[in-house]
């Protein structure tokens, strides 16, 4: 992997922030975007650009294959079987909200159980908590150990013949581990339970193959992964799918309406209510090529090498507290500085060209778990350099030395 | 982007030594506040008497801008009558747009001026006087 040829298609990358040039360490946040990808959306708002699925005319058939020709990548990249087993969706969070309103509402009732962990981000805690709440079903959470990854014997332990869904992120934003997706969802195909995951932070780091998981739904989303925000998507199962209801009414959803009645388009139309965002399926398809041609397991090996390095960095600083677990983690660290406000060390690492995140990330429950209010965040991807790391380091040391000299 | 604009020493004075955290013995009404895209949250205290600030206390967690920022409102707002506490407060919006506007009251709260240059801090400035407003908003709203 050629670090230096891959900068090179990052235009945002080449710039200076308060003076220094710029380190983009969030990209869990939000991933930068290839030139590649850039072009592709722009190209097809000057070359193809019409709605899909209605028009007669040339330019709709185009971005109409355009559209389900992104469909059919996403298939592919994920192994996903047929392509209508993908339903573009806003992003995770759109796509998690759907199967439980959908999905969950309909088949939960009193008596039955949802589990789901305290490490999940808010997109995949409060719709099982509301879908809970409005079904009766008991919400429940498999513990964590002291390192915040799950055993197989708490799985087995909470997981019952009365559950029937499981939703657990395949990889924690916080913690940065990775959960033993296809374990987990053997036992709960066992218990008669479906499986839910939250690949917001696993889809842009690491080979995923869900015929071999063999999970019923998974969600992830276009920008953390080069591709454009606005756009993610919902696998499900046909069989599963095909049993659900629509969440969302209108355009493009229909297949027959009367004045009292109406019917649906088969899926995964039946989902995909209203004028998609076409530009950003286009971009999505392009960003899958960008990361294919490099390889997600080159991507996922330069990443872990940069985790290892940022935690065995990080962790030799005086006064810098690390959570997660060290070993089989993604590239990502969460830390704090001693006496020292996460967002004020984003601030200072701003001023320095510095960019992290500092904050509860979306997870208020998990760090309720970890007794802190906040922390900050550096997150790695595939343009992401040892220097980077040092440069981190460095300015660590020197907030360090500003607070200390600050405070006194 | 200097940060000594931001952390300027009497920042630094309330952060390290806040005043008047903890929580009032006497009656008061509480307002609890969270900022939720950071997680930072605030409860503060307020005694009042007759449509006045008599004593003000906060707890709560928060970066050094917000909790500063809290304790040099509750000693800036004691003692206040509910207009003037709200008058101080919509000055305090003022002087996070950046506009030149100075605290005769309480002339610490000018170090915070800086913070309009960090428009991703403002939020964490403004956390206690939010609650503030909302206290008193609600004490003249149930009279």
């Amino acid at each position: 992997m050629n670090i230096n040829a891959i900068r090179e298609q990052f235009p945002i990358l080449h710039q200076e922030i308060n003076g220094h040039p710029l380190v983009y360490l969030d990209s869990a946040a939000s991933s930068q975007k290839p030139r590649s990808v850039i072009d592709a959306v722009n190209r097809y708002y000057e070359l193809d650009n019409a709605n899909v699925h209605r028009g007669v005319h040339t330019l709709g058939s185009r971005a109409t294959d355009a559209y389900e020709g992104a469909r059919e990548k996403v298939a592919k990249f994920l192994n996903a079987g047929a392509p209508e087993q993908i339903i573009f969706t806003r992003g995770t969070t759109t796509a998690l909200n759907l199967v439980a309103s959908s999905y969950a509402r309909a088949m939960c009732g009193e008596g039955d159980e949802i589990v789901i962990t305290q490490m999940e981000h808010h997109s995949n805690l409060i719709p099982w908590q509301q879908a809970a709440k409005a079904t009766g079903a008991t919400l429940k959470y498999i513990p964590m150990q002291p390192d915040g990854t799950l055993s197989l014997e708490d799985i087995e332990k909470t997981i019952t013949p009365q559950t029937k869904v499981v939703s657990v992120t395949y990889v924690s934003n916080v913690l940065g581990l990775i959960n033993p997706i296809k374990e987990i969802t053997q036992i709960a195909h066992r218990n008669g339970a479906i499986m839910v995951v939250d690949g917001a932070q696993s889809t842009p780091h690491m080979k995923i193959d869900l015929q071999d998981l063999d999970v019923d739904f998974y969600a992830f989303s276009g920008h953390k992964m080069c591709g454009p925000t606005g756009i993610g998507a919902l696998y499900g199962k046909k069989a599963l799918l095909n049993k659900m209801e629509p969440i969302e009414y209108g355009g493009e959803m229909i297949d027959f309406v009367d004045l009292y009645e109406s019917t649906w388009k088969e899926i995964p139309y039946r989902f995909e209510g209203g004028t998609p965002i076409i530009a950003g399926a286009v971009g999505l398809g392009a960003a899958i090529d960008f990361l294919q041609e490099i390889g997600l397991e080159e991507i996922d090996r330069h990443e872990r090498r940069l985790a290892t390095y940022a935690y065995e960095k990080l962790s030799s600083l005086d006064g810098v507290a690390l959570y997660g677990p060290k070993e089989n983690r993604v590239g990502l660290v969460t830390f704090n500085l001693e006496d020292v406000h996460p967002h004020d060390v984003a601030t200072v690492l701003d001023s320095k060209g510095i960019a992290i995140r500092a904050g509860h990330h979306c997870c208020q429950p998990l760090m309720r778990w970890l007794n802190v209010s906040a922390t900050a965040r550096a997150s790695f991807y595939l343009y992401n350099t040892e220097d980077e790391i040092d440069r981190l380091a460095d300015a660590l040391l020197q907030t360090k030395e500003f607070f200390g000299h600050a405070i006194g | 982007m200097q940060l000594d604009d931001l952390y300027r020493r009497v920042i630094m004075d309330h952060y390290k030594n806040p005043r008047n955290r903890g929580t009032l013995d006497e009656e008061s009404v509480t307002i609890n506040l969270n900022n939720p895209t950071c997680g930072d949250r605030i409860s503060l205290q307020l005694q009042v008497v007759e449509g006045k600030v008599t004593n003000a206390k906060f707890s709560g967690e928060g970066c050094s801008i917000s909790m500063s920022s809290a304790s040099m409102m509750t000693e800036a707002v004691k003692g206040k009558t509910f207009d003037e506490a709200l008058e101080m407060a919509e000055k305090f919006s003022a002087l996070m747009k950046g506009e030149p506007v100075e605290f005769d009251e309480y002339e610490e709260l000018d170090a915070l001026s800086g913070v309009n240059k960090f428009p991703a801090r403002i939020k964490c400035a403004t956390l206690a006087w939010n609650a503030l407003r909302k206290g008193i908003e609600q004490q003249q709203e149930s009279h």
